[in-house]
């Protein structure tokens, strides 16, 4: 059992447009890569979970190169809108940070 | 025009967004390392649609003449033209009106005659309302089908141009393009296509460039690069000769605000670096070759902003130990209290409003709940969000509820308290909500259809 912040140099987010948000979780090296890339944990539930996203226009792709992981989900509510807490989203890396990855042994 | 293409083409990038700050020293390094162009992105929608609603720029005038005066007269010395895209941060027509007086103005004070091309790419209503109907406008996720109303609701919208108004420009002599709403890759890919380099190259050396020295390792403030195309790839160097490139730093920029790290949907194709490589040339350089472009048929993509409900807001400072002990339940207490004072001395004029209290130093930022365990802060500050259909009418709540926002007692008060205001009048009008309202594409016969070019020819002393 590792959380993301254990596993992972750098975590980032950044919107996409106007529409969209984007999560780059680059991991400490190939092997938390290989091991985490695919859990559920950084999966469309959880961002659906965690960030109110429809799950089914979660997409998420692993960059071999960089051992990273992006995830990119649409925005619960429209940027700038009535209750607006992050206008660039540069602040909502933080809620993955302490998220359970539960994938046992490679 | 590719199979002829054997040499290179340079462009020189110097700041990741016209107004951020370019430096002469780099300008003045990139010409010499023979640039051919100067290009930069001056906008984005980052910021939020206030811009393009209200036709103004996010940066100040000064910032933006001080970048341009830098361009302008490296260009003209250097007898290269100067490209700039999405004019005056959101690139709607009066942004780029904006963008070309402080030109003139330079032009003047610099006592030089450019040849001065202006690429406008809002669109009318109308215009709009008609292609939907044809079946020529469509959705991007999560947005659904367009309808009038939508499009009536739109205080402003532009279409972001691809490179081919640019490059007609540039085939007529233009020696500045002040581009409307455009890709930023576009703007700074514009060139090298126009000489025939290859497209793949030439647009993913426009995504690597389009934030300037964003893409390099910054050892000391840097804000340009350099990139030269050619005919099997590119290669990129920041234009300070301390701050380095690596293949991590430029691969890693393709991440950068895409929502698909491999595919970049952009007028006319989609530019697609699945099997890019990045390789280190020396400590500074890095060289990118398999960057592949899909030619696609030719769409613009639509952005519209509206302006909305308008907010009056108040912000208070607590540290009374009482407050912090149980922020969860001054929140609710505060919000109801605030919401029964907008019933009781407004009533039904309220109409459709809304009161946010978002508590800095708590959970302000993620609205999130924080649990029993959670440290007290030392202080928090309490934002007041009333929004309403009139500016007036959201002031008038925000004075409902001032009474309970100043001195609101918890049960443990044994006094009313007095919570820390940092201005008076203690409520600011903020104006109306803005917001984007489109996320379409509409298809084009042409690059062109859709984009209107204007001159000015200094050199003629009067507008074309």
């Amino acid at each position: 059992m590792a959380l993301v912040k254990d596993v992972c140099r750098k975590v980032r987010s950044k919107n996409a447009g106007p529409f969209w948000v984007t999560i780059d979780l680059f991991f400490d090296g190939p092997e938390s890569f290989r091991r985490y890339a695919d859990d559920p944990a950084i999966g469309p539930e959880a961002f659906a979970r965690l960030f109110g996203a429809d799950p089914n226009l979660v997409k998420r792709y692993r960059v071999d190169s960089l051992d990273m992981v992006k995830v990119s989900y649409p925005r619960a509510t429209p940027q700038g809108g009535v209750v607006e807490r992050d206008l660039h989203c540069g602040q909502q890396f933080v809620r993955l940070l302490d998220v359970e990855l539960a994938s046992a042994a490679s | 025009m590719t199979a002829s293409f054997t040499g290179t083409v340079k462009v020189l990038v110097p700041t990741g967004s016209l107004g951020a700050g370019a430096r002469e020293e780099e300008v003045q390094r990139g010409i010499a390392m023979g640039a051919q162009v100067i290009a930069t992105d001056a906008g984005s929608t980052d910021s939020g649609a206030a811009y393009l609603a209200l036709g103004t720029s996010k940066n100040n005038k000064g910032a933006v003449a001080r970048d341009l005066k830098i361009m302008m007269r490296a260009a003209r010395d250097a007898g290269i033209p100067l490209v700039i895209g999405t004019c005056g941060q959101a690139g709607g027509d009066r942004n780029l009106d904006w963008t070309r007086d402080i030109v003139l103005e330079l032009a003047r004070e610099l006592g030089t005659t450019p040849r001065i091309a202006l690429l406008y790419s809002e669109q009318s209503k109308e215009i709009i309302k008609a292609r939907n109907a044809e079946g020529r406008v469509r959705p991007l996720a999560p947005l659904g089908e367009l309808d009038d109303a939508t499009v009536d609701d739109c205080d402003h919208i532009v279409a972001a141009m691809g490179p081919e108004p640019y490059i007609a420009a540039l085939e007529a002599g233009a020696d500045i393009v002040l581009g409307g709403r455009t890709t930023d890759t576009a703007v700074i890919a514009c060139f090298p296509l126009m000489k025939g380099a290859p497209a793949g190259p030439s647009w993913h050396a426009g995504k690597i460039a389009e934030c300037g020295a964003v893409c390099t390792v910054r050892k000391v403030p840097g804000s340009g690069v350099m990139i030269t195309i050619d005919p099997d790839g590119f290669e990129i160097e920041p234009l300070s000769t301390v701050n380095i490139c690596t293949t991590q730093s430029v691969s890693g920029h393709m991440l950068y605000e895409n929502s698909d790290p491999f595919r970049l949907y952009e007028p006319g194709g989609v530019l697609d670096v699945t099997h890019a490589r990045y390789e280190q040339l020396d400590q500074r350089r890095v060289r990118v070759t398999g960057s592949v472009w899909e030619p696609q048929p030719y769409t613009m993509k639509l952005e519209g902003a509206s302006s909305g409900q308008f907010q009056t807001i108040m912000l208070v400072g607590i540290q009374d130990p009482i407050v912090l002990a149980d922020l969860n339940d001054f929140h609710d207490r505060m919000l109801a209290i605030c919401t029964e004072r907008v019933r009781a001395t407004i009533g039904d004029e309220a109409g459709d409003f809304d009161i946010s209290l978002r508590i800095y130093g708590w959970n302000a930022v993620s609205g999130d709940r924080p649990d029993a365990s959670t440290p007290i802060p030392r202080e928090v500050g309490v934002l007041f969000v009333a929004t309403a259909a009139t500016q007036a009418m959201a002031t008038q709540i925000a004075k409902a509820c001032n009474p309970a926002f100043f001195h609101m007692p918890m049960p443990a008060h044994n006094e009313m308290p007095s919570y820390g205001f940092p201005f008076t009048p203690a409520y600011i009008e903020r104006g109306p909500v803005y917001e984007f309202r489109l996320n379409h594409v509409v298809e084009c016969d042409e690059p062109g259809e859709l984009v209107r070019t204007e001159w000015i020819d200094l050199a003629l002393g009067k507008a074309a």
